[in-house]
């Protein structure tokens, strides 16, 4: 009997004919591995995000293993020496046994809240480059919208998990949050009672926020995140303009293989760096801030940095009540216009933002190629106007850190906030501005006279002037200088630029590849070393 | 019935009646006697419960108090004035303030002040510990006041749990969860309590100095104290942080700094690096 040869090279082969023969997957899935993604640094920013996502999951189903959502006291009798005999809430109780008792429980707690820290940074620096670029114009304005409430949505994710633990500083947001939700005018107290169901903090909310946390919130991210990348799939991503790169192509790796392995090398490194900070940085050490009580607050007391911004609007808001003579008087307090009046009209503002500023251009096209920002000025400084609005209330949040650790005045703290949030903005808008003017004035002028050398040229008359290598042939222009147009792509401006848009020399750490000899220019003989000079003096021997 | 009588129309009657019996002469020697006898009996009274003159300018003082209304009349006489009666704008009354007072105060470098401003900084002291029990028996011995009791180990038996209770109650909102201080209005500020030994802790409990409260005897029981300064001293400073490196303890505003300078620059450098491999 031939014995039958096992041929292990055919084998994926003869098993994706299988498949193909039963499923008749191989034409769709061609198209999608053939799909192809440009490439380009910062459009891995948003897969920071997508993979602490990936992260917040792992890390959030471990911790749900071991986690007690109820408020029904009990008294602690753990491992954790300061706290025991102490009265608290189960959560709070089920917290500290994930931090002593469970094995692995405390840097599964650190990376996942590491994580939701990198989820929301994440999507506000892709925010960022998206709105830069100009990527959120038309087509993709729903994908701008979608990304906006991302955000929104994992601001809602991270403080209900924040609320969580029920430890003193969560505690503490979450009267403050019932004082937000009071402040609305008319429907306040019927929205705070039936969320905490009766008065603060009532019984109920910690298992309410649970299942907001681990169901309602992470099932609508998925929704969004979903609908965000399907977004991306059917609309193509954008690109740089560059060689071989126009409105209605895409230049870049197919899928499979070399695209899916950088995202699962890409994916490895993420989980990598939120892995090392959950297990070298503590965060929110719940065991110091004791069980919620009523009365216990503590200096310093500030939400995640994604929230801090309304902390610090709240700050620097005065204390302006304005009191209708209605009935009995209603009274409107000031907290609620930093805290539910301000997110309302940056919700709106950024939501919207796209579709005024095709309006404003009266800019009907599609746009698949990206803009720098320096070609779209009055883009770049609304966007630096934005960041230094956010970072003036996210600073103010921290106004009393700030204040005690570099000896200021915290009125002078919050003065300077206050001032600050209407004097920084539109500073920044006119520095922006006159720096992409600048930009765009070095770009064209380089365009139009070449790189600068460095070789000083002293003129018969007596001048000095400075050697420029046009970028082009002069084309029977008199005064030597070609005619480029700027295509929106980086203008060499180094001699070690000129004829690679890449590093001259290629790697990471170190040179991958042995460095050309320089290129000799026929017009330009090699140049040779100095000669010697002689020393100049008076003509007499010193010796 | 006679006594009867005389006993009816009282005793100043029967005063007023002797006299007549009397002559003119003893009648006056008499009156004279009474009226220097009230006289010395209003002196002496006057000079027994009247302050003595000569007692301002020199109170009994002991060896130790004697030795630290020296050093005072050096160091402290300035903001303080001559006898520690406080100098307007300058320096408060050290009256009643008691040694625990002087004792927190000069031992934790605040005293001598350095400039004035919104509040003293801890810095070096100046005085040995001897010279500190010497100024602070002199103030004790001008005013009384509040003593902090023997002993450099003030934790003894202290139950941190309920130390801990009562520092998330009483002593958090301005020293922060961790001890690390916080900010108060105007350049005021709760300092830090890593450096602060026991005895200055108890010393700031009972003397409430610059703007903390006076925590006494009765508002914190000694053995309350004793808990307290057990959980600061074995907790909040003794306990190695098992999350790694604390990032300073000051929250999430460290936090949120650390997301950026270590989170989102490691994974930019990350992408430049992928993206570089094309």
């Amino acid at each position: 009997m031939k014995r039958r040869k096992f041929d292990l090279a055919a084998t994926p082969g003869k098993a994706a004919v299988g498949v193909d023969d039963r499923f008749q997957v191989a034409t769709p899935l061609r198209k999608l591995l053939n799909k192809v993604f440009p490439d380009h640094w910062s459009f891995l920013l948003g897969e920071i995000a997508l993979f602490s996502f990936v992260v917040l999951l792992l890390t959030g189903v471990f911790l749900t293993f071991f986690y007690e959502p109820a408020m029904t006291e009990v008294v602690y009798d753990g491992s954790f020496a300061p706290l025991q005999g102490t009265p608290m809430s189960a959560a709070y109780a089920s917290s500290l046994d994930i931090s002593f008792d469970v094995r692995g429980g405390l840097v599964m707690r650190q990376m996942h809240h590491w994580a939701a820290l990198l989820f929301m940074a994440a999507i506000v620096v892709h925010m960022l480059r998206v709105f830069f670029t100009g990527a959120f114009r038309k087509p993709r304005e729903t994908n701008w919208i979608i990304g906006s409430l991302l955000f929104w949505v994992g601001f809602l994710a991270g403080f209900t998990g924040y609320s969580l633990p029920d430890d003193g500083l969560s505690g503490t947001g979450l009267r403050i949050a019932s004082a937000i939700m009071l402040s609305i005018p008319v429907i306040g107290s019927w929205v705070t009672s039936s969320i905490f169901g009766g008065e603060f903090p009532g019984t109920i909310i910690i298992s309410r926020f649970f299942i907001a946390h681990v169901l309602l919130i992470p099932g609508l991210l998925v929704a969004l995140i979903s609908v965000h990348l399907g977004l991306v799939f059917k609309q193509k991503h954008t690109q740089w303009p560059g060689p071989g790169r126009t409105n209605n192509n895409v230049v870049g790796e197919r899928m499979f293989p070399r695209y899916a392995l950088k995202q699962g090398g890409f994916f490895m490194v993420v989980f990598g760096v939120i892995a090392l900070m959950g297990g070298l940085f503590q965060i929110n050490p719940i065991w110091l801030f004791g069980p919620y009580e009523a009365w216990v607050v503590s200096a310093a007391s500030q939400p995640d940095w994604y929230v801090m911004f309304l902390d610090g609007s709240t700050r620097l808001m005065p204390a302006w009540e304005i009191n209708i003579p209605l009935g009995d008087g209603y009274v409107i307090p000031p907290l609620f216009w930093p805290t539910v009046v301000l997110p309302g009209i940056l919700v709106g503002l950024s939501t919207m933002y796209p579709f005024l500023e095709a309006r404003h251009l009266k800019d009907r096209k599609s746009h698949n190629l990206l803009e720098r920002p320096r070609d779209a000025p009055a883009r770049t400084a609304v966007g630096a106007m934005a960041v230094s609005f956010y970072i003036v209330l996210t600073l103010s949040g921290a106004n009393d850190v700030i204040a005690d650790k570099f000896q200021i005045s915290l009125n002078a703290m919050t003065w300077a906030g206050r001032i600050g949030l209407l004097v920084v903005p539109p500073l920044a808008y006119y520095v922006t501005y006159r720096l992409c003017l600048g930009l765009q004035q070095h770009d064209r002028e380089v365009l139009a006279h070449g790189v600068e050398t460095g070789i000083i040229r002293r003129l018969p008359d007596g001048r000095f002037v400075e050697v420029h290598q046009p970028l082009s042939a002069s084309n029977g222009h008199a005064d030597g200088h070609g005619q480029l147009d700027y295509v929106g792509w980086v203008v060499p401006k180094k001699m070690n630029r000129l004829g690679a848009l890449g590093p001259a020399i290629r790697g990471f750490f170190y040179p991958i590849e042995k460095p050309v000899e320089a290129p000799v220019s026929p017009g330009h003989p090699p140049v040779e070393a100095r000669p010697e000079r002689e020393e100049i003096g008076s003509g007499e021997s010193r010796r | 019935m006679t006594s009867d009588n005389d006993r009816r129309r009282g005793l100043l009657a029967r005063l007023r009646e002797r006299p007549a019996a009397r002559s003119r002469g003893r009648r006056r020697l008499g009156a004279a006697v009474r009226l220097i006898a009230a006289l010395m009996l209003a002196g002496g009274a006057y000079t027994v419960f009247a302050p003595g003159a000569q007692a301002q300018d020199n109170p009994q003082l002991t060896g130790a108090a004697a030795e630290g209304k020296a050093l005072f009349d050096v160091s402290c006489v300035t903001c303080h004035g001559r006898n520690a009666q406080g100098v307007e704008g300058r320096g408060p009354s050290l009256i009643g303030v008691g040694a625990a007072s002087v004792e927190f105060q000069v031992s934790s470098g605040r005293m001598p002040l350095a400039r004035q401003e919104a509040q003293a900084h801890r810095k070096p002291p100046v005085f040995t510990d001897e010279q500190t029990r010497q100024l602070a028996q002199y103030i004790q011995e001008l005013g009384g006041g509040p003593v902090v009791p023997e002993g450099d180990d003030l934790r003894e038996d202290g139950n941190i749990a309920s130390g801990g209770e009562l520092f998330r109650i009483n002593c958090s909102q301005c020293h922060a969860f961790g001890g690390g201080g916080g900010a108060l209005s105007s350049g005021k500020f709760a300092p830090s309590l890593h450096p602060a030994t026991d005895r200055q802790i108890y010393a700031a409990m009972l003397s409430g100095p610059q703007n903390m409260p006076v925590f006494g005897d009765n508002q914190l029981r000694p053995e309350q104290k004793a808990d307290i300064i057990a959980y600061i001293q074995e907790t909040l400073k003794h306990d190695q942080d098992p999350g790694g490196f604390n990032l300073g303890r000051y929250g999430p505003s460290t936090e949120g700094l650390a997301i950026f300078l270590v989170g989102i620059v490691a994974l930019v450098f990350a992408s430049l690096w992928i993206a570089g491999k094309s």
